[in-house]
């Protein structure tokens, strides 16, 4: 406990600062690419109003493109706030923990530019099939621990970091990668990650000059989503889709939908939706995509899951897959399995919708880190 | 003194010992390692190879507050079909013929509250379960649990570390009942020990802030380090130690050998003749 209320009263002096915010938006700006571009997906949509039942239906699909900021996805937003406030909080060292490895190359990468030593704990499952971004990290020069404990995956990584950090909480930052984990981190890394949803607020007015009918965003711990959902949670008109990772389908035993399959539990210190057995043991998750595959997701999206606000929904690993082929060929833009799974629900929605409804889907991470598993499901020897 | 008036049993033996002039020792296993029938036979050995007072591990799948010998023991027996029922159930068999040793159940909170916290505190006290130790539970959510454990008369035993500050300890000790139990050192099961001077220094920091019996464990390992802090505090938790031996005694396939009981019991007794033959440091 002394240790997270370390970074909660850290945190909280950090937010009054203007300096602190100041040189986060500096870094996010100049470093990062910011502010991502908002972008009309005009053959997706199209495509979309082809498949719709009725002329009158097919809403029009944008991506919010945060899969072009610098190290490929959105993770990089919320490291920079925190590698910043290590720095405030005169820690030395950053551990982190990552599962398709973006969260690690995004440490990695910031703790190179601020000449921190990092140590990424990463499931030794994971570590075999994300050999790219294992590869990343290194170059960067970050340590990589491979996780041999439990299933090797996601929770056990992040299990591991926690240990790690309580043994090493003096100099030692632990730089948590999603919307969970003990408090302040599911709060902290959604106000870091609410740039995404702030942007496009004002990208969608200025482009359509009011507000989208729909969101949607992929969920593993729920980020990327969270960052999107944040700004418009007051807005009503504005409806939301939560994708999970149905992995080989939501009636088999392999997939990662906690909030449609789970219950709530205790787990990294929050309460939340959880996949577990009868007894209160945490199951496995699986999704082909290691970013979505936590057993987990943050406690807010559990809330707004319980409230009603956010519809929560499910992809096949499949769907992905084959929505991911589809935005290469029809946009150019090749999404992360993460995004794939979110643009599979675009692709069930928008042609259920009116054509003048707009859907702002976030596209918070690109695909080259995942050429080989894809390539591999497609039975394609590379 | 607990909610129904009476004594417990935890309290009653630091009372027993401090009359005695020494200080407990404290064993910790995990239920069901490696199976259920090698852990009763365990348990029901304890008291009489010399535990004053018995640790149970409950199995939980991401136990983080602990090192690898006892993450590879909650394996061993959630393959073995643990369950928190099937560890209440060993807790009764083992009251059937052990009147007297207080139990204290160690884990995580999901199992217990997947089971139903009322139903479990309820059951436990039922069973003979004495006290309960929730490591991811702290003081500042101890409503999730504490009125329960009250009102069923189980001790909440709480843990106290060394980055635990001055501002924090009265918090964390006003929501403790039964003993203190300090962890030695920053950090996870069974990874490093506490050096000597560091003990020295902490135990009187701690017993300025409560008259409760205090423990310390985390990186207790040989007998010398149990007498030491047994007589130094009020107690000494051997855990990972006896982890090891009894891993250590398994087959290749994990399964107990004819010895896995008698390894374990021996160290238990080597390790309570050191702690008796301590005595108690001159208050």
């Amino acid at each position: 406990m002394p240790l997270i209320l370390e970074v909660e009263r850290a945190y909280e002096a950090a937010k009054r600062d203007p300096g602190f915010d100041a040189e986060w938006r500096r870094l996010l700006t100049h470093y990062v690419g910011r502010p991502s571009p908002l972008w009309h997906a005009e053959r997706l949509t199209a495509h979309l109003r082809a498949k719709a039942a009725d002329p009158a239906l097919g809403a029009k699909v944008y991506f919010k493109r945060d899969e072009l900021n610098h190290t490929g996805a959105h993770k990089i937003n919320a490291v920079l706030g925190q590698i910043l406030l290590a720095k405030r909080m005169g820690k030395t060292r950053i551990i982190a923990e990552t599962g398709a490895g973006q969260h690690g190359v995004a440490t990695a990468t910031a703790c190179a530019l601020f000449d921190l030593p990092c140590t990424v704990f990463m499931g030794a499952t994971d570590v075999e099939r994300q050999q790219p971004n294992v590869f990343r990290m290194k170059l960067l020069g970050a340590e990589v621990m491979p996780v041999t404990s439990g299933a090797a995956t996601l929770k056990d990584a992040m299990n591991e970091a926690l240990r790690h950090w309580v043994a090493n909480v003096e100099d030692t930052y632990y730089c948590i990668g999603t919307v969970a984990g003990p408090h302040p981190y599911p709060v902290m890394v959604r106000d870091f990650q609410s740039v995404i949803g702030e942007e496009a607020k004002q990208q969608m007015q200025q482009a359509e000059g009011r507000l989208p009918d729909a969101l949607v965003a992929a969920i593993g711990g729920g980020s990327n989503a969270m960052g999107l959902f944040f700004p418009f949670l007051d807005d009503p008109s504005v409806e939301m889709h939560g994708v999970e990772a149905a992995g080989r389908g939501i009636e088999t035993e392999e997939h990662a939908a906690s909030l449609t399959k789970g219950r709530p539990g205790v787990l990294h210190g929050n309460r939340t939706y959880l996949l577990q057995d009868a007894h209160g043991q945490i199951t496995e998750a699986h999704s082909i995509s290691a970013g979505l595959d936590y057993p987990g997701v943050g406690p807010e999206h559990s809330w707004l899951h319980e409230l009603g606000r956010v519809n929560y929904v499910s992809a096949t690993d499949d769907e992905a897959l084959e929505a991911f082929q589809l935005c290469s060929k029809l946009e150019g833009i090749i999404p992360a399995l993460e995004p794939a799974h979110a643009l599979a629900h675009v692709i069930r929605l928008a042609p259920t919708l009116p054509r003048d409804q707009i859907i702002l889907m976030n596209l918070c991470g690109r695909g080259d880190k995942d050429i080989f598993t894809v390539a591999r499901h497609l039975g394609v020897e590379m | 003194m607990n909610q129904t008036g009476a004594a417990s049993r935890i309290a009653e033996r630091f009372a027993a010992l401090k009359r005695e002039g020494r200080g407990a020792l404290i064993t910790y296993l995990q239920a069901y390692d490696p199976d259920p029938a090698c852990s009763l036979a365990i348990l029901r050995g304890l008291p009489g190879a010399g535990a004053d007072l018995i640790e149970i591990g409950v199995p939980f799948t991401d136990p983080m507050a602990d090192g690898p010998s006892i993450q590879r023991a909650a394996q061993r027996a959630l393959k073995a079909g643990a369950t928190l029922a099937g560890v209440l159930a060993m807790v009764r068999d083992f009251r059937a013929q052990d009147a007297a040793t207080p139990v204290i159940l160690m884990g995580y909170y999901n199992p217990i509250l997947s089971y139903g916290i009322d139903r479990f505190c309820c059951d436990a006290a039922a069973s003979g379960v004495d006290g309960l130790i929730v490591v991811d539970v702290p003081p500042e959510e101890a409503d999730e649990i504490e009125p329960q454990a009250r009102a069923a008369s189980l001790d909440l035993i709480r843990l106290v570390a060394p980055t635990t500050d001055e501002a924090r300890l009265p918090r964390v000790l006003a929501a403790t009942t039964g003993f203190v139990y300090y962890v030695s050192i920053t950090g996870i099961t069974g990874t490093r020990s506490a050096t000597s001077a560091q003990l020295a220094e902490a135990v009187p920091r701690i017993r300025r802030h409560t008259d409760l019996p205090l423990a310390i464990g985390f990186g207790i390992r040989t007998p010398q380090q149990a007498a030491e802090a047994a007589r130094l505090a009020d107690g000494a938790v051997v855990g990972t130690a006896l982890v090891d031996t009894l891993a250590a005694s398994l087959d290749e396939a994990g399964r107990a050998r004819p010895d896995t009981v008698r390894q374990v019991l021996d160290q238990v007794r080597s390790l309570a003749e050191a702690v008796r033959a301590a005595g108690k440091q001159a208050a």
